[in-house]
């Protein structure tokens, strides 16, 4: 793939991920009282508000729409790894991708990996697929310095891997281990998934296939049913339906960070 | 009474130079290093996606620390008007200056993408404690340059305690947003407490004074300047009041950790079944960097001597180092608790503890930190009249003070 063809797929990535804040009174909260340092540090502050203001375009993402997923356990078939294998396919990361030989196992990406839980008292059993929740108040975003992980209009957390430092912070501070940070150099790229040294990733949501209004590869891929995509928003879609239907549960909801990824059966 | 005099050190022993040489060797090291893991990318250190901070960040982050407590004499001199302290306060400033410039270093040189240093300064998400922390930072610097530009000039006298009181709340809140790095990540047993922003403040206060004390003590007996028995009694009553104040907080985070069911895990891992993490608690921090330095401080087995303050000095430094290694590395060991009460197990690390073993590169790159922060406080001693030429009891009762 040509650099070119690298860069236009990256700002496509970019222009259709840009950074929207929903109603959320705690952020704005957070936003209006660190606006405070304009008094402390005039000159840096004013830059500072024209990047954030460059960030409310809203081009390509719809804010009427909550992407999410529910995902039951109870479908999830032990041993199965279909939705990883397709994300790793999709997204070109992991097995069938000639990149990051050099890293070990721990430090190799996983975008979406299957963990199972096991009930101390009662040894019950479940499996299912791990990945990037797109909170609707992500910690990931609040947290990273320059603004690099975003929330899309529609819910989707994305990373700017043009203007991501490689702190980790947004990595410290995920409570569900979804993000990766890229320890080598990448050569084996898909046009519309960029990778980068020295950058953070994760789960897109297969945002390239969502916004042509396809269902993420793992979605598609899980032979079992246990996935359904959907706008959450939306009081008419299956999904919607399904989660009025049954008890959900977002994980680590204590949190507050309110995930756009529910399972039941757990 | 009389004026106080300052003056550069000379700088041109062979010990000055040989001290600079192996900094300036530390230095160059680090930089190779720096060039090694950005050329190869962090594949080459034992950073991994449990492990994301690892010894770079520690050394970065104590120095970081340091450096506001070093400015502690200056502000106790300048804010508290205690006049004995005053003829140090030029020092004191420096130092601050000199280690957070260090651990800013390392702190840089770090990122997956050290090359986007413009990015971080420009682009900011206020909502981030480390957007934050640079504007603290970078406000620092200004502050403290500030501050010794009214020590330094005697027309700016009549503004020095202004600039003193301004730099000291500056650091209070730097030292706060440091320790909220920590405080503010919800998700991690470890971490996620309030307590951590005061606890970051008063290991400042003890860290700082540690290199602050090593370095007053070893520039007087090297330059054969002589420091007045009172002052150094006083300095040390106060640094073995910090010494205690870091356990004390080191105890009141624990115990209120273990009053929570929630954070018993993690409690257990630290206190007792944690192997190295275990060990780094309860011999690094707690009988390295605080029991043995108060005994050396406080028994009159001890007392009135300097090498017992060097001494209680240099181990409140390895403690307190071992303290934030703790922190920084202990918090992430443990893993996330995805599923409170279950078992959880995964191809990525879930439901075990991970482990760090630093790599020779990011371990040089840390030294090489310290090495920025000590070389530049040399450099500005013997370019800058920054040394009182003597400390004692009549040179420091005085307010009146010529730049030499």
């Amino acid at each position: 793939m040509s650099q070119k063809n690298m860069n236009n797929s990256e700002d496509k990535l970019v222009d259709a991920g840009v950074l929207s804040c929903q109603n959320k009174s705690r952020r704005n909260f957070l936003g209006k009282a660190a606006g405070a340092s304009v008094i402390i540090a005039p000159g840096v502050t004013l830059i500072g508000i024209s990047s954030a203001q460059s960030n409310t375009d809203v081009d390509g993402a719809d804010s009427s729409k909550r992407w999410g997923m529910l995902i039951d356990t109870n479908q999830c078939a032990e041993g199965c790894n279909d939705c990883v294998s397709a994300c790793q396919q999709e997204n070109g990361w992991g097995e069938g991708s000639t990149d990051e030989s050099h890293s070990n196992p721990e430090q190799q990406a996983q975008w979406i990996r299957t963990v199972t839980v096991r009930d101390k008292d009662t040894g019950h059993t479940n499996q299912l697929p791990m990945m990037c929740q797109h909170c609707a108040e992500p910690p990931c975003v609040d947290v990273c310095p320059t603004g690099a992980s975003m929330q899309r209009a529609d819910g989707i957390v994305l990373v700017d891997k043009h203007i991501c430092i490689g702190c980790r912070y947004c990595m410290m501070a995920c409570p569900y281990k979804a993000r990766s940070f890229v320890h080598e150099s990448l050569h084996d790229q898909k046009a519309y998934a960029p990778r980068g040294k020295g950058t953070v990733e994760a789960c897109t949501l297969c945002v390239h296939r969502v916004d042509k209004g396809e269902q993420p590869a793992c979605v598609e891929s899980c032979s079992s049913g246990a996935m359904l995509f959907g706008d959450i928003n939306d009081t008419n879609s299956e999904i919607s339906k399904k989660l009025k239907e049954v008890g959900s549960t977002q994980i680590r909801a204590d949190l507050g960070a309110n995930p756009s990824v529910r399972y039941s059966g757990l | 009474m009389k004026r106080v005099v300052y003056s550069g050190i000379e700088g041109r022993s062979l010990g000055y130079w040989s001290m600079m040489g192996v900094l300036a060797l530390f230095i160059l090291l680090a930089a190779g290093s720096f060039l090694y893991m950005e050329h190869s990318g962090h594949h080459v250190t034992g950073m991994n996606n449990q492990i994301v901070w690892g010894i770079p960040h520690v050394f970065a982050i104590f120095l970081i620390v340091a450096a506001s407590g070093a400015l502690n004499v200056a502000s106790i001199s300048s804010v508290f008007n205690q006049s004995i302290y005053k003829p140090m306060a030029r020092m004191s400033a420096i130092l601050a200056l000199t280690l957070l410039a260090g651990g800013l270093v390392v702190l840089l040189l770090d990122l997956g993408r050290a090359d986007r240093l413009i990015v971080a300064i420009t682009t900011y998400n206020f909502k981030s404690i480390f957007a934050w922390n640079i504007m603290l930072y970078t406000g620092f610097f200004v502050i403290v340059l500030t501050y010794l530009w009214t020590m330094f000039d005697p027309a700016m006298h009549k503004h020095t305690r202004k600039a003193g009181t301004a730099a000291f709340i500056w650091r209070l809140v730097l030292t706060t947003g440091t320790g909220s790095i920590f405080g503010f990540l919800s998700a991690r047993q470890g971490y996620d407490a309030a307590i951590m922003a005061p606890m970051f403040i008063i290991m400042s206060f003890a860290f700082g004074k540690a290199f602050f004390l090593i370095l007053l003590l070893g520039i007087y007996n090297l330059t054969n300047r002589s420091i007045s028995a009172d002052l150094i009694e006083r300095l040390k009553n106060l640094f073995g009041v910090f010494v205690a104040a870091v356990l004390y907080f080191a105890v009141v985070f624990h115990i209120t950790n273990l009053y929570a069911a929630e954070h018993a895990d993690y409690e257990s891992f630290i206190l007792v079944n944690g192997g190295i993490y275990t060990a780094i608690f309860w011999i690094g921090q707690v009988l390295i960097g605080g029991v043995i330095p108060l005994i050396l401080l406080y028994s009159p087995m001890f007392a009135h001597s300097v090498k017992s303050i060097v001494t209680a000095s240099i181990l409140v430094i390895v403690g307190g180092f071992a303290n934030i290694y703790g922190i920084v590395v202990g918090g992430q060991v443990f893993p996330l608790s995805l599923f409170p009460g279950q078992e959880v197990s995964s191809s990525f690390g879930d439901g075990v503890v991970n482990s760090y073993v630093p790599s020779l590169p990011e371990i040089l790159l840390g030294l090489g930190g310290v090495a920025v922060a000590m070389g530049l406080f040399l450099f500005a001693i013997k370019v800058l009249r920054l040394v009182p030429n003597n400390l004692n009891a009549e040179h420091t009762e005085t307010t009146s003070e010529v730049p030499c």
